[in-house]
């Protein structure tokens, strides 16, 4: 680098303006970048965060997830009896036979009924859940029409306060207690006794079962085992990846989406910073010629302008990342297609997600300004001194 | 002609220029030494090909004929990253518009072709203050090309012509842009690097005064060399 | 007209970037028109319901299913023109990635309260005598290669099992708003499977379609058939086809509003690009404005010159756009048919992209006119040089 940064830098601010306006470009291409990018990071970790490497899901073959699976009580009870299966400190077998029905409730914002998912739990339900803490009252009485709510229900619905009462299935259910299950899918579920919702639901069957792996190395040998039952048509699948599975396509639309949004919406950029490069060469030329009659090589030149244009990219990507990072406040609730249940997830900044918008904009920034330096580069001194 | 003293030796120099179809011959033939210490004027009508002589002499335009050896180096057959590290080294220019860069201050102006030679930035500083002290500007460096007046901008123009300590400088109308007494004092601090520094500076003009002030004049017309003026200027 | 072409020649005099900032204006209005395709596409199920069918469905929510036995009890009531039933099957052809809609249906009268499904009468009377046979929407079946005679097999996710299906009939959309991407069969066939495998789960379906004599009491109607069944075992909830869809499409909410926050954000990223343009352009000709006002013409002029080129260059764009939305949309529509059974441009989204044309064309040109006419003749004749 011969030609000092200094000039580059200065050139970019004597037009500051023209400088501005590319750079706005640009930081609203990076920030729509960045904010799908946030978006499924943070659909995904909600997913991925919610399972745990050492719990297993039994679900019927084929279903897909909980809400479409079947167990029937026969079925459950030869998986409580799998061996394997950890031991908790009072000596009781980690399993917990569930089952997952969906609830239309108003949403508090809009009043329009949304699905909500209702966990039927068992004793060890909790237990299984590392993540799942009650923040607020506790947890309801076995075979009671009580309930627990987690938090994102508690903001986003109507009735969510301990002590207040939500109806459904001819039923009054009292909300005894709010968990927090932090950046998890449960946030957005509601908790009761297991036997009591089948009853009111009149279900003769379980969704699912869950349990945790004695030896996490053993799931392999279990999975063969449950599988290969012709007793049992059903599916074994560690948490951590069933709820991956069930993030997938939602995942993929946002990322499919947002890609392709922000390659068209940089074309914009892209010819944004070309104009402003190739003015900024044009007005110019004298000094090019100057330079170059200094001594400075045509690769000196092409680098000065490359690097205002990379600084143009740089300044823009760091701007619009710093407004996407603001998202990282707001929570999304929106229906997840697996389930067909609500689901509150947040904007997540990773710093891959930092890394790939600061890579991005660097591209937009050197594709830009890459033909109007070959053409600084190019010009005839003589024709440059005279301003040509 | 005592061929050791010549710092410039130009033999049987010819060009032309290309416009579409066209050929136009602006030198033809030319054969010209210039001795160390010289302070030449080039004179002659618009498009006598003065100024490309000055352009070929300072390596940035080809010749298409002829030789040119600039302190015993034959610049014609060098290549183009090489002639730009010669011009680095071996001269320095002075334009018309000063041609400074208005993003820089007269220090980094001046530093600029600095940035080109392996001197630390301590003996950049000390180079670049002494090239201002030389034309009288320690007091300005500081200040941006548009801060200064045409004269001041002119002298840290001269002060980065000779901070590399180049064997010759090139002047393209050095006072064209400049009142009466402005181009006095540049042509004043001309005289003085060649008397003083024993700088070379070969200038194009078109001013009677400032050719004055040089130490030989040499007329061009039409592509030929003369000694005196085919025509009153 | 002299005028006009003062501004054509003007905005040729740096082709090159009147080149590119005409293709950034196209790029963007192409993206904002997909972008508002797409929003309109996501309620096209909406835009297509009739306001004369309920969808009568378990209170509780869409998991639940109802008892057959409602069927003759929703039949009796006032209003009630005719009843059909059917049941989301959700089941996948060959991999989770061959997406589509499909259902078990009471096929006859479903048929007649749906007469925006165009059948051949042969393949409707053949599809109608075989308890296996299946109907597939035509985008479908050309989609898979699917010929009539076909057999079809659909892996269970709420119904388990393997099942294998005749295609008898394909369908067509009465008109361009109409999902052919659909797949169903006989609501009969899954019961009769059902009661053999799990008979607790038959006799059971998960939504009554119902058409009502006067859409003008459609809303009357639905009350009475909830009345009729509160505090039954499975109290329903009856709305409106178009609230039902309503419905869905409200629970993923945030991503439409997302997609048009977007849109406008790619009208917002080249009104930056057209305004840098024109603030370069009426820089260098600031010169240029000083003379036009020294020959007397107003500030007026003057900015009408900014505006007239700033106009010229986004509305070029503009139309190229336009014109190059309707071979993307197509090709859009095939590729995502998965997702977007019905991707058609609305006349509403060629009116907005003019609009975001002439707001852009405004905002670019504001900023370099106000400069020109605060110019003062001196300052603006100095610059010349």
């Amino acid at each position: 680098m011969k030609i000092p940064l200094s000039y580059s830098l200065r050139n970019l601010w004597t037009r500051r303006l023209t400088t501005s306006l590319t750079i706005g470009g640009m930081a609203l291409v990076v920030f729509v970048f960045a904010a799908v990018l946030m978006l499924a990071e943070g659909l995904q970790k909600t997913l991925v965060e919610t399972g745990s490497d050492d719990n297993v899901v039994v679900i019927r073959k084929s279903a897909g997830s909980e809400v479409q699976s079947g167990i029937d009580r026969v079925q459950a009870s030869i998986i409580e009896t799998q061996p394997g299966i950890a031991i908790d400190a009072d000596g009781k077998r980690m399993v917990a036979k569930e089952i997952v029905v969906l609830i239309a409730l108003p949403k508090k914002s809009t009043n329009k009924p949304s699905n909500v998912v209702i966990r039927g739990i068992g004793e060890k339900s909790l237990d299984l859940r590392r993540q799942v803490k009650i923040s607020e009252g506790r947890m309801p009485v076995s075979g009671s029409t009580e309930i627990v709510i987690g938090k994102s229900i508690a903001k986003r619905f109507k009735s969510g306060k301990v002590g207040e009462v939500l109806r459904f299935g001819m039923r009054d259910w009292r909300i005894v207690g709010i968990f927090d299950a932090g950046n998890t899918g449960f946030s957005s579920e509601v908790w009761g006794d297991a036997d009591i919702l089948m009853q009111t639901f009149r279900r003769q069957a379980y969704s699912s079962v869950i349990f945790r792996l004695q030896n996490p190395s053993e799931f392999e040998v279990i999975k063969q085992k449950i599988e290969s039952d012709p007793r049992l048509t059903l599916e074994a699948r560690k948490e951590t990846k069933y709820y991956r599975d069930q993030s997938e396509m939602m995942a993929k639309f946002l990322r499919i989406l947002g890609i392709s949004l922000t390659i068209i919406f940089s074309l914009g950029a892209i010819i944004g910073a070309m104009i402003t490069m190739y003015a900024a060469v044009a007005n110019r030329i004298a000094e090019i010629g100057t330079l170059r009659a200094l001594g400075f090589q045509r690769r000196n030149i092409l680098a000065a302008f490359v690097m205002e244009s990379l600084f143009l990219g740089l300044i823009g990507g760091f701007t619009g990342l710093i407004f996407a990072s603001f998202l990282q406040l707001y929570t999304i609730s929106t229906m997840n297609w697996a389930t067909f249940s609500e689901l509150a997830f947040s904007f997540e900044l990773s710093p891959d997600i930092i890394w790939e918008s600061i890579l991005f904009s660097l591209i937009m920034g050197l594709t830009g300004g890459m033909l109007p330096a070959i053409r600084a580069s190019r010009m005839n001194i003589v024709e440059a001194l005279r301003g040509e | 002609m005592n061929s050791e003293n010549n710092i410039v030796e130009i033999r049987n120099l010819s060009k032309s220029y290309h416009r579409g179809s066209l050929i136009l011959p602006v030198l033809n033939n030319i054969s010209l030494d210039i001795k160390e210490g010289e302070f030449l004027a080039l004179m002659g009508p618009s498009g006598s090909g003065k100024t490309t002589l000055l352009n070929l002499i300072a390596g940035i335009d080809k010749a298409d004929s002829g030789s040119i050896k600039v302190k015993s180096v034959e610049i014609t057959t060098l290549s183009e990253s090489e002639l730009a590290e010669w011009r680095a080294s071996n001269v320095g220019f002075i334009f018309q518009f000063y041609n400074l860069i208005p993003v820089l201050t007269a220090f980094e102006n001046v530093e600029l072709p600095l940035l080109l030679s392996k001197l630390s930035k301590k003996e950049r500083r000390e180079h670049v203050e002494m090239a201002l002290k030389v034309v009288n500007l320690s007091d300005r460096m500081d200040h941006r090309p548009g801060q200064l007046s045409g004269g001041q901008q002119q002298r840290v123009a001269i002060a980065r012509a000779i901070v590399t300590d180049p064997a010759i400088l090139v002047a393209d109308e050095p006072t064209g842009d400049l009142d009466r007494t402005s181009a006095e004092d540049i042509l004043n601090l001309m005289e003085q690097l060649v008397v003083e520094l024993n700088k070379t500076i070969i200038m194009v003009t078109h001013d009677p005064r400032a050719a004055k002030k040089a130490h030989h004049i040499k007329f061009l017309d039409k592509g030929i060399l003369n000694a005196r003026p085919q025509i009153d200027l | 007209m002299h005028v006009l072409k003062l501004i054509f020649r003007n905005s040729l005099r740096h082709k090159l970037r009147t080149i590119l900032t005409v293709l950034g204006v196209t790029i963007a209005i192409l993206s904002f028109g997909l972008l508002r395709t797409v929003i309109s596409a996501w309620y096209a199920g909406v835009e297509a319901s009739s306001a004369s069918r309920l969808v009568t469905r378990n209170a509780v929510s869409l998991v639940f299913p109802l008892p057959l036995s409602y069927k003759e009890k929703i039949r009796q009531i006032e209003g009630v023109k005719s009843v059909s039933y059917g049941s989301w099957f959700g089941g996948i052809y060959i991999d989770e990635k061959n997406f589509f809609a499909n259902y078990a249906l009471e096929a006859e009268h479903y048929l007649d309260i749906y007469p925006e499904f165009i059948i051949p009468p042969e393949q409707k009377a053949a599809f109608l005598h075989d308890r296996k046979a299946a109907v597939a929407g035509k985008k479908l079946a050309d989609k898979y290669g699917w010929k009539i005679g076909d057999i079809i097999t659909l892996r269970g996710t709420i119904y388990p099992g393997n099942w294998e299906f005749v295609l008898k009939a394909i369908y067509k959309g009465r008109d361009n708003t109409v999902d052919e991407t659909a797949f169903f069969f006989h609501w009969a066939y899954l019961n009769e499977m059902m009661k053999k495998i799990a008979p607790q789960r038959a006799d059971q379906v998960g939504w009554y379609m119902v058409e009502v004599k006067n859409p003008e009491q459609a809303a009357e109607v639905a009350v009475r058939i909830d009345q009729t069944f509160k505090n039954s075992l499975a109290e329903t909830l009856t709305e409106t086809e178009k609230a039902f869809q309503l419905g869905f499409i409200s629970m993923t909410e945030a991503i439409v509003i997302a997609i048009k926050l977007v849109s406008f954000v790619v009208i917002l990223i080249i009104m930056a690009v057209v305004a840098n343009t024109m603030a370069m352009t009426a820089r260098e000709r600031i010169g240029e404005y000083a003379v036009f006002k020294t020959l007397g013409f107003g500030g007026f002029h003057v900015s009408g010159l900014i505006f007239g080129e700033s106009m010229f260059i986004t509305m070029t764009g503009t139309v190229l756009g336009i014109l190059l939305t309707f071979p993307a949309a197509k090709i859009f529509a095939s590729e995502l048919s998965t997702y977007f059974p019905i991707f058609i441009i609305e006349p509403e989204t060629l009116y907005m992209d003019v609009a975001a044309g002439l707001v852009v064309a405004l905002m670019a040109g504001l900023f370099p006119a106000w400069r020109a006419i605060n110019i003062r003749i001196a300052d603006g004749l100095r610059r010349i040089g």
